[in-house]
């Protein structure tokens, strides 16, 4: 196989088309990780926050973190088995996939809310309620702001481990990318599974840099400019201990904060 | 004023006051410890108040019961006459100026949107908020440049500096202040008690003031409050009362060593007969300064301030600066004791040079001119009259 | 339960070729990472640069690496070597940011007392740096020894043969126990490797526990 095959495949129109086309497997691919990034983060957001805020329930970090070490592959079928009958439509394949993608979005979301906010400089916490701000207020006016640097890293981890996972999920009937990769292994079709390969690969890092750009504009100068190696030799610290570090999800790190 | 009526904190049994995230300070370790025993306290309206103690007195506790960051187990605290238990704990906050050791500025917000964030918390308009924010900004003496950086950009001083800004910046009559100056090096911190005093001499807040700093204490309290361990209240008196007269071997000890001389700095400097000292200009002539007739002369400036003893031998064609002997201090007419004794005993000629409060030579004491005007005090004080108001900063 | 004590050989084999192809890389990468780690440890522009290269690398999902790397290495697709290769990868990525940060996290004053005491270069960065780094880099390794275990049992869709095996066949054959038991021997083995690490890292760094203790 050479560059040249490689070419051809991309270069085809009936690749461009269709329900098997690209533009149609990228929509899917994307449709799904915005769905199930969503669904992570209106779960990992209060949840995280309210960790974080009140200090109560760490466990559930903790749980969450542990959940990490089951193999998503596995995570997919069992659900996939024991969900999919359930359902007697389309969705019975997309339902499950959520499901499991959702369940793996979750810790690295999770654990980068709480981690961002358990970061605050305690002394910035204590002036805020000093100075007369509501447990809200100094939650959203100060903690969330603050943690933002480390929850960014967590929505990145979470989004790379989604799109990888997601690709897994054709395995059991997703659409998406993955497609490509478990059509191509069942007919022999190398051809498409590299390119599919190729795709999946840009798709993730697009992403990756796409965020770190928002991380970028989104985090105060105030915090990312000096303070990124504060907080970066914390979190380090912290991975001393039986806390993973917030950043590292089994499956993707992301290069977290990048280096300014 | 804020007064503590019989607030006794324990901490470790059903304990509120820390469930909401503060941190309890000193003495808050071991469950059913004593941080604060029954103590009763008046901390006047318009003046500093200092408590001062070793660590585990129950200090910081103490300042943090009075904004209700920490919950008191039993006895009242009323601000003005207004019970603080029965008042809105945000309503209670914001109209305290609140100044904690690290200063605890928000880091992703820039220094003049740190000013501005309790009467924005309050509901005044932006423009109005900024606008009181780079006053303050200078004020407390930094550049109004600085008003865009962020903390991390700011040295330790300056961040101190912002946070005393933030907590004038709704004008509360009240302020609370935890170790604002322990965490920035000597001589960046006597720079910052200076401005505070002058900045008090012309707000009047009502202050209370924590420190474990006895000279920081005796330097900025109109009354010091030394706290013993386990949060009893050891004593209360201004600072020269203290110096002069702790209550008990604890005080005493806290206080430290030479306080016989430190003492002396609450004492104003009586009318003394001053004497004459000739003096020379700068550029005189070495015969000019010989011509006095002593080994060390005195050389002032155009104005007729004393710019420092030159040793007349020393002189070959004219006095200048640079043979200028730098060591003596100068003492105000205005001054203390201590001001006058040290100004007589870091003199090289031994005579201490008094200036007026423009800063002209009024003339020169010896020590052995000073010791009789303190021993004259000290006879006053026996009587049990302690000038009062003698106080002198 | 009965059916685990049936195949119990068949899960012992493939629970060996599965720690083969998670802790192999998990050494390779280690090797390769102290070196870019003391790197990037040393000078700013080559850790940011190496961590961004390191860290790019990573967001490759595994599946697409699997596949992508025969026709990159000139392997065939069934070859345990691309999972060799793949997982190095991520270790390599995963390991060269917390090296890195180890090195880094080292006191700054027992460094200079190091310096000081006429330590240079390499003696320093082995009698003193990575002594010290050790339980970082030890955290770091136990993430990346996590991550390899259910990342390998991905290499299962093409058929490389190890723990993952199970949970294709059970859903291929709609047999739920399997893809359990699958699932309960990844975790196992994540755990094994979980306390090993922490093991050596504990005989490794006596000093801590005189300080807890």
């Amino acid at each position: 196989m050479s560059p040249a095959t490689i070419w051809a495949w991309f270069t085809d129109p009936a690749q461009w088309s269709g329900a098997d086309g690209i533009p149609n497997r990228l929509a899917e691919h994307l449709a799904y990780t915005a769905i199930t990034l969503l669904i992570g983060l209106v779960i990992a957001i209060p949840l995280g926050a309210w960790v974080g805020h009140t200090g109560r329930l760490r466990w559930l970090i903790t749980g969450a973190n542990a959940m990490r070490a089951v193999p998503s592959l596995g995570l997919l079928f069992a659900v996939s088995m024991f969900v999919g009958p359930l359902i007697q439509s389309d969705l019975a394949f997309v339902i499950p996939s959520i499901v499991v993608l959702v369940l793996l979005a979750v810790p690295p979301l999770l654990s980068g809310v709480y981690a961002g906010i358990e970061s605050v400089d305690p002394a910035a916490r204590d002036a805020a309620r000093g100075m007369g701000m509501t447990g809200w207020q100094v939650l959203t006016r100060v903690e969330l702001p603050c943690a933002l640097p480390l929850s960014l890293s967590g929505l990145r981890s979470a989004t790379l481990q989604v799109i990888a996972t997601a690709t897994i999920a054709a395995s059991v009937s997703l659409g998406g990318l993955g497609r490509y990769l478990i059509d191509g292994l069942a007919s022999r079709d190398y051809v498409q599974m590299v390119c599919g390969s190729i795709l999946v690969a840009a798709l993730a890092l697009v992403a990756d840099l796409l965020l770190a750009a928002v991380e970028r504009y989104a985090v105060s100068p105030g915090i990312s400019g000096r303070s990124v190696g504060v907080a970066r030799s914390r979190s380090s610290r912290t991975g001393e201990g039986s806390r993973p570090d917030p950043s590292g999800a089994t499956r993707s790190t992301s290069p977290a904060s990048t280096a300014t | 004023m804020i007064r503590f009526e019989g607030v006794t904190k324990r901490y470790g049994d059903a304990d509120s006051g820390s469930a909401d995230g503060g941190s309890p300070g000193e003495g808050g370790g071991d469950p059913g410890s004593v941080a604060v025993d029954n103590l009763t306290l008046e901390a006047p309206t318009g003046q500093i108040t200092v408590l001062v103690g070793p660590s585990g007195c129950g200090k910081t506790t103490t300042l943090r019961m009075v904004n209700r960051m920490v919950t008191p187990t039993s006895g009242t605290i009323s601000v003005d006459g207004r019970d603080t238990a029965s008042m809105d704990v945000a309503e209670l906050r914001r109209g305290m100026g609140y100044v904690i050791q690290h200063a605890g500025l928000f880091p992703h917000r820039t220094v003049v949107d740190n000013v501005m964030t309790v009467p924005r918390l309050l509901g005044v308009d932006k423009r109005q908020a900024r606008s009181r924010a780079m006053e303050l900004i200078e004020r407390v003496g930094l550049d109004p440049a600085m008003a865009r950086r962020y903390p991390a950009q700011l040295s330790g001083g300056q961040q101190q500096r912002v946070g005393v800004a933030r907590a004038l910046a709704a004008d509360p009559p009240v302020m609370l202040m935890d170790e604002p100056f322990s965490a920035v090096d000597p001589v960046v911190r006597e720079q910052l008690q200076n401005e505070f005093l002058r900045l008090q001499s012309e707000l009047g807040k009502t202050i209370l003031f924590v420190t474990h700093d006895i000279d920081e204490a005796v330097k900025l309290g109109d009354q010091v409050a030394v706290l013993r361990v386990g949060g009893v209240l050891a004593q209360l008196a201004s600072p020269a009362k203290l110096l002069a007269d702790p209550v008990d071997d604890f005080v005493a000890g806290f206080v430290g060593r030479d306080r016989g001389y430190r003492a002396l700095s609450f004492a104003a400097a009586p009318e003394l007969s001053l004497t004459d000292e000739p003096t020379v200009r700068l550029r005189a002539t070495g015969e000019q300064v010989r011509a006095i007739g002593s080994p060390w002369v005195l050389a002032v400036g155009d104005a007729g301030e004393p710019v420092g003893w030159v040793r007349a031998a020393a002189v070959d064609h004219e006095v200048t600066r640079d043979l200028l002997h730098r060591g003596g201090t100068v003492a105000s007419t205005a001054g203390s004791l201590r001001a006058l004794l040290d100004a007589a005993l870091s003199s090289p000629s031994g005579r201490g040079v008094v200036a007026d409060d423009d800063g002209r030579l009024v003339g020169t004491i010896t020590a052995a001119e000073v010791v009789p005007a303190i021993e004259a005090r000290r006879s006053a004080t026996t009587a049990g009259e302690l000038p009062e108001g003698a106080s002198t900063r | 339960m009965t059916w685990a004590l049936d195949h119990l050989s068949e899960i012992l084999t493939r629970a060996g070729q599965h720690a083969w192809l998670a802790g192999l890389p998990l050494v390779l990468g280690l090797v390769i990472a102290l070196p870019l780690g003391w790197l990037a440890s040393r000078t700013s522009w080559l850790r940011a640069s190496l961590l961004t290269t390191t860290g790019l690398l990573y967001t490759i999902p595994s599946l697409a690496l699997f596949i992508l790397l025969p026709s990159i290495l000139g392997t065939k697709i069934l070859d345990p070597v691309n999972v060799i290769v793949a997982m190095t990868i991520y270790t390599v990525a995963l390991l060269t940011r917390t090296v890195a940060d180890g090195l880094s996290s080292v006191d700054p004053s027992t460094r200079q007392a190091a310096i000081a005491m006429g330590y240079g270069g390499f003696a320093r960065f082995r009698a003193v740096d990575l002594p010290l780094a050790v339980p970082v880099i030890a955290a770091g390794l136990r993430v990346a020894a996590v991550s390899n275990v259910s990342i390998v049992s991905v290499a299962s869709l093409i058929g490389i043969s190890q723990l993952g095996y199970f949970l294709t066949d059970g859903y291929a054959r709609s047999f739920p126990t399997e893809v359990w038991v699958g699932i309960i021997a990844c975790l196992l083995l994540a755990l094994v490797f979980d306390l090993v690490i922490q093991v050596v890292s504990r005989a490794l760094t006596p000093w801590t526990r005189a300080v807890a203790a």
